[in-house]
């Protein structure tokens, strides 16, 4: 039942609140289903095995620390939009609020799936839920980035669907398993073909890749987190981005079981160091915030496919670092998008010195610019300093050594970029300079939350949370430290 | 005939809609053969089956109604409202296209010849893999953004096909499922290709260039 209403509760939101006529209605109405939401993801936290229709939908380690990231993002993004809603002049305001909670129901579909179809109609949905919400400022811009999104992820996701079916197929017809569904895919994964399970992995690989953004499938991103409202795109980047890992770490949890952890593992490592590589490459020089942010995204999945690859150690980190990930580019994105609208301008040049205008955006700016580059005492340096050290330990010191190196290219990038944006000298809009002005509350409040609890997952993981991680890695080939 | 040759003698048809989309230079015959396609892929999980069960029928005619009917009138719609020049405009000439698509016939039957046999008809996974591909060769050649959404059908139809020789396996609410996901998508990329004509008073995806690395 409880995971019924994880997503009944948003699904009814988006149709309630495409229909309630006015806005003050619409805003409690969203506030209000994503804190239900949210407790309804405690909750879970309090049971466990939870099933619903017959074992399809099942609640497990890693699928609930994808649905609990979710939620509290979905509750952070939430109220940061009731308050866009409010200032921007969105032309469609029953759309928006009626497409987020259309994906926050597919989302929560996608991790609580144990059918791995199921699990692919709730990864569509994701997909189609935000585009409207890319178009959102209906000029040329946003069109063109909307087009290459659908196209792009459509194409992906289609793959991703024959991965799927090559999976049914690799699984013999046994009275008594389930085909499709999790746990009797891993119960029983000795019988499986390798012949078509090795097929099924290099689909999933592509298709999911495309949606997490594993570079060479990452050019939809830039343009769509460009052009994206900021809101929109730390939601991709934080929450759709984590639901296309948990996509692809079912295929791998399967393979692994079926004894193919040698092929999968160089696959998933080679994707991983090339998306630092690309990242790395494009990173340095950028001149877009926002395209940054799409970059450094790409390298933040990259080492979630890397540490996946690498297994033992590697696959804690990974598995720590979707929460550090999803929390941090949130946290990016919203002040990002402050400074921004403050400015009118995206261009690094146009935003400048924003430490006397925009104080407490800047401040928070800054604490995101240590957590994203992994330093300590955030979160993302336990889970990127245990994906490193799992390299070593499994004995891939060049791996290791790789991915250091493009992971201080890329903090000297965003360092230098982020650094001129807040305490650079002059301005491009010296009016913004003479008035330091009260930033909202609504702008302010949500990003400040994510550094604290960032901060916190950087000093202190709360042992039902190691718990469960350490659970969720053993399903990878990984272990706790 | 029995059962598995009309299966058979369908799949050959599908071969030859897959031509007809490379080969063709007007955007509504393009149109007229997805649809053909979407109806051939619609009478084939019954024949696939062999025997007559409510499972085939259903899904067979959900996608008839989604493939054969709902789409092709709504790309018609969209071509109409947006008074779209008629021709396909290929960045590929329409030779050069049929002979990608002889070479993917081609690279299809070595591959599943490879594979193990699944299904009751040893047409059935080359005919899915070349569907597959073509849909990929349509999607970047075609300049036009209602020709992608075409290869984009031809992609998802390659899928289906596929996916057939699953459909005992696979509970008919998720094939439900996974059909109204293509339709969703389908209908969002049929708005978006309206907006760009708006905007550009063209749909070729050609103008939408703006967006790169500087």
């Amino acid at each position: 039942m409880l995971l019924l209403a994880i997503i009944l509760v948003p699904t009814l939101g988006a149709a309630l609140t495409y229909a309630v006529p006015r806005r003050a209605g619409r805003s409690a109405l969203l506030m209000l289903g994503a804190a239900v939401h949210l407790l309804l993801v405690i909750r879970l936290w309090t049971t466990a095995g939870e099933t619903a229709l017959g074992g399809w939908l099942a609640e497990d380690p890693l699928g609930l620390i994808v649905l609990s990231l979710v939620s509290v993002l979905f509750l952070v993004t939430a109220q940061y939009a009731v308050g866009h809603l409010r200032t921007a002049s969105a032309r469609d305001q029953r759309i928006f609020p009626s497409c987020l909670f259309a994906f926050l129901a597919a989302a929560s579909l996608v991790s609580v799936s144990h059918h791995l179809a199921l699990l692919w109609v709730g990864m569509e949905a994701t997909t189609l839920s935000v585009a409207p919400l890319i178009y959102d400022r209906h000029d040329r811009r946003s069109l063109e980035a909307v087009w290459k999104y659908l196209v792009l992820s459509s194409v992906g996701i289609a793959l991703a669907l024959l991965a799927v079916f090559l999976l049914a197929t690799a699984q013999p017809s046994v009275a008594g398993q389930r085909p499709l569904v999790l746990d009797d895919l891993v119960a029983g994964a000795a019988a499986l073909d390798p012949r078509w399970l090795r097929a099924a992995f290099v689909f999933a690989i592509v298709g999911f890749g495309t949606k997490m953004g594993l570079a060479p499938l990452h050019t939809w991103k830039p343009d769509t987190y460009g052009e994206a409202p900021s809101l929109v795109g730390g939601l991709m980047a934080g929450g759709l981005t984590s639901c296309a890992f948990l996509g692809l770490a079912r295929f791998t949890q399967v393979l692994i079981a079926a004894g193919l952890a040698t092929f999968v593992r160089p696959l998933l490592i080679a994707f991983g160091l090339f998306s630092l590589l690309v990242a790395a490459a494009f990173i340095i020089g950028q001149a877009d915030v926002k395209r940054l942010l799409a970059y450094s995204s790409v390298e933040h999945m990259g080492l979630l496919a890397l540490g996946m690859g690498l297994g033992g150690l590697g696959a804690y980190g990974a598995v720590l670092h979707v929460l550090n990930n999803g929390l941090v580019k949130v946290l990016l994105f919203l002040v990002v998008g402050n400074l921004v609208l403050a400015t009118g301008s995206s261009a690094a040049a146009d935003i400048r010195g924003m430490l006397r205008a925009r104080p407490v955006s800047s401040v928070v700016l800054l604490v995101g610019l240590l957590a994203v580059s992994g330093s300590p005492p955030f979160g993302p340096f336990l889970s990127e300093f245990a994906i490193v050290s799992g390299a070593i330990r499994e004995d891939h010191p060049w791996v290791a050594a790789f991915a250091l190196l493009m992971l201080s290219l890329i903090f000297v990038g965003i360092a230098r970029m982020i650094l001129d944006m807040v305490l650079g000298n002059g301005t491009s809009s010296p009016a913004l300079a003479e008035v330091p002005s009260r930033e909202a509350t609504w702008t302010v409040a949500g990003p400040m939350t994510l550094a604290c609890i960032v901060l916190l997952l950087g000093l202190y993981v709360p042992r039902p949370l190691r718990e469960n991680l350490a659970r969720a890695a053993a399903t990878l080939g990984g272990y706790a430290p | 005939m029995d059962m598995r040759s009309v299966a058979e003698l369908f799949l050959l048809l599908v071969v030859l809609t897959d031509f007809a989309v490379l080969g063709t230079s007007r955007l509504s015959a393009c149109i007229r053969a997805i649809a053909l396609q979407g109806f051939l892929l619609g009478s084939l999980p019954l024949l696939v089956e062999g025997a007559w069960s409510t499972h085939a029928a259903a899904l067979g005619l959900g996608t008839i109604a989604v493939k054969a009917i709902l789409l092709p009138s709504f790309l018609r719609w969209a071509i109409r409202e947006a008074s779209v020049r008629r021709e396909v405009e290929p960045l590929v000439g329409y030779m050069a296209s049929l002979l990608l698509g002889a070479l993917a016939l081609g690279v299809a039957f070595a591959i599943a010849s490879r594979l193990p046999q699944i299904g009751d008809t040893a047409l059935l996974v080359p005919v899915a893999l070349m569907t597959l591909i073509i849909g990929l060769v349509v999607l970047i050649t075609r300049a036009k953004a209602v020709s992608q959404v075409v290869g984009y059908l031809m992609l998802e139809n390659g899928i289906y096909l596929f996916g057939l020789t699953q459909t005992r396996r696979v509970p008919f609410l998720l094939e439900a499922g996974v059909l109204l996901d293509v339709f969703v998508a389908v209908f969002v990329m049929g708005i978006v290709v309206f907006h760009i004509n708006r905007e550009f008073d063209s749909i070729s995806a050609t103008n939408l260039a703006e967006l790169r690395e500087r």
